[in-house]
């Protein structure tokens, strides 16, 4: 029962997952967020990322101030798409919009891939 | 960790697993893979995750359709027990400059003469595709179903976990610090975790690749670029397929999890860059809502950053080093790597245990930049 707490609110990962991969022979925080995707819904981790570090604390017998931290990254809060896209069109005023080769460079130069 | 293995690679993205993988599938017995970190640290957990057989030579298109082919039973092929989120919704190609949609139906040439289903769509098609593409601009387009996405992550763990099962030794935040030789060829690893011996050494640590050749006396044309890319929340279905544009520089698509990955692609001076920048995440935003305003109402939750490993043809570089045998460099993907690595470990693999392949390692040797023989990609950006 207690295995089916919440640890991950954003994501809805159990501590019985969190658990599971401890099992598997995972690590890190790092290593759990990317299989399970705890720690990258909207909150970015701010509950699941201690819950974490404190299951790895246990299971590896290391204080919790060892624990290797996952990255905090940017931003701090959600924001929206048309916020940010605005912002960029302010300080570029009078340049032609965002198509073309204006803002982006051409292929042979390098560019965007997946 | 033994003191001794016949083969040592050298780093834990797709690239190191997936031929660690195929060694041992190959009857290989006595290996060990290193990472400096963790699986995927690098540039694989970092990637975009598209997969795609839309590419413009011969060459890139049939690595890419037999990459496909095993990445649609990867659970199967390495016993994994998990999905690895395989979603093939196609890729649609946007072309924006008559130039770039001529070159469309040259590539569309290439990837039909290998059997490739790919087609072209005139704007108004696209527009069925994908109702909210903005057309302003737009030439015309090309889609291949069979193309789309996979879990960078869960591929990676997929590979480690069948090469686990058949006996290789993984070993995490293990650094490799330098080389020893005997009578010109490889004969250990000094890593952080102590001196192991190998008999080969296979360096598969994309943009630190060079400078681990480098203490082999071995100078690799690779440089390391930053690419920077982010996430939105999760949002019901909008769009099916990957949406990029090689003109405007930009890749967007839905995950089946509902975010949106979606990347920019300005070029920048070389170096190990890892931060993100204020100013991609603008940028980037500017131009996808230009291509597809209903992004405007998503919130991005997070952005990061990652290196390309870029060669001068923008193709792998795969050679022995000229001073020390038995040290072999895989790297130079240039920001392709994820959806190739699977063909290509297959052909590192039967190439160091003496197995014949339809492709030639030799195309892929760093010679090549030398007399001219490039592996030139009209499709790659």
């Amino acid at each position: 029962m207690a295995d089916k707490v919440i640890i991950c609110r954003c994501e809805d990962i159990t501590r019985e997952m969190i658990l599971q991969c401890i099992e598997d022979g995972y690590q890190t925080i790092d290593e759990i967020k990317r299989v399970t995707r705890a720690g990258m819904g909207p909150c970015q981790g701010r509950t699941c990322r201690l819950l974490i570090a404190q299951e790895l604390s246990r299971a590896y017998h290391v204080p919790m101030e060892e624990v290797l931290m996952s990255t905090f990254r940017p931003p701090t809060k959600p924001i929206s798409m048309g916020a940010l896209a605005d912002a960029w069109l302010e300080n570029h005023e009078g340049e032609e919009a965002v198509s073309g080769q204006a803002v982006a460079p051409k292929p042979e130069e390098g560019g965007a891939a997946e | 960790m033994k003191k001794g293995y016949d083969v040592v690679v050298i780093g834990g993205g797709i690239v190191g697993c997936a031929t660690a993988f195929e060694l041992a599938k190959r009857g290989v017995k006595d290996i060990l893979l290193i990472e400096k970190r963790f699986l995927t640290a690098g540039a694989t957990g970092r990637c975009g995750a598209g997969i795609r057989q839309q590419w413009g030579s011969e060459l890139n298109a049939s690595i890419a359709l037999e990459s496909t082919n095993i990445l649609e039973n990867l659970e199967e092929y390495t016993g994994y027990p998990h999905s690895v989120e395989l979603h093939q919704g196609g890729y649609l190609l946007v072309a924006y400059t008559d130039k770039e949609w001529d070159q469309f139906q040259k590539n569309l040439e290439v990837q039909h003469r290998l059997g490739i289903d790919s087609y072209a769509l005139t704007p108004e098609e696209m527009k069925k595709k994908v109702p909210y593409l903005n057309l302003d601009g737009v030439k015309g387009g090309t889609f291949n179903q069979k193309d789309g996405h996979a879990n960078p992550f869960h591929c990676t763990q997929a590979y480690a976990y069948g090469a686990r099962k058949m006996g290789v030794d993984i070993e995490t935040f293990c650094e490799a610090t330098g080389f020893r030789m005997k009578n010109g060829a490889i004969a250990g690893v000094e890593t952080t975790k102590g001196y192991i011996e190998a008999k080969t050494v296979i360096n598969c640590a994309n943009t630190r690749a060079p400078e681990l050749a480098k203490m082999v006396g071995e100078d690799i044309p690779v440089i390391s670029e930053r690419h920077q890319a982010l996430v939105t929340e999760p949002v019901a279905p909008l769009i099916d397929c990957m949406v990029m544009a090689f003109s405007r520089s930009y890749y967007v698509q839905q995950t089946p999890h509902g975010s949106f990955v979606m990347g920019i692609g300005p070029k920048e001076t070389p170096s190990h860059n890892f931060k993100s920048s204020w100013q991609f995440l603008e940028h980037n935003c500017a131009v996808m809502c230009e291509a597809l305003p209903i992004l405007r109402n998503l919130r991005v939750v997070r952005q990061w950053a990652g290196q390309y490993d870029m060669s001068p043809d923008a193709n792998p570089v795969i050679d022995e080093a000229a001073e020390c045998k038995n040290f072999y460099s895989v790297c130079g993907f240039s920001g392709h790597g994820f959806m190739v690595s699977p063909r290509v470990a297959i052909m590192v693999a039967n190439y160091l245990t003496g197995q014949e392949d339809t492709l030639d390692i030799h195309r892929f040797s760093k010679k090549r930049f030398e007399t001219g023989e490039l592996l030139l990609e009209p499709a790659v950006v």
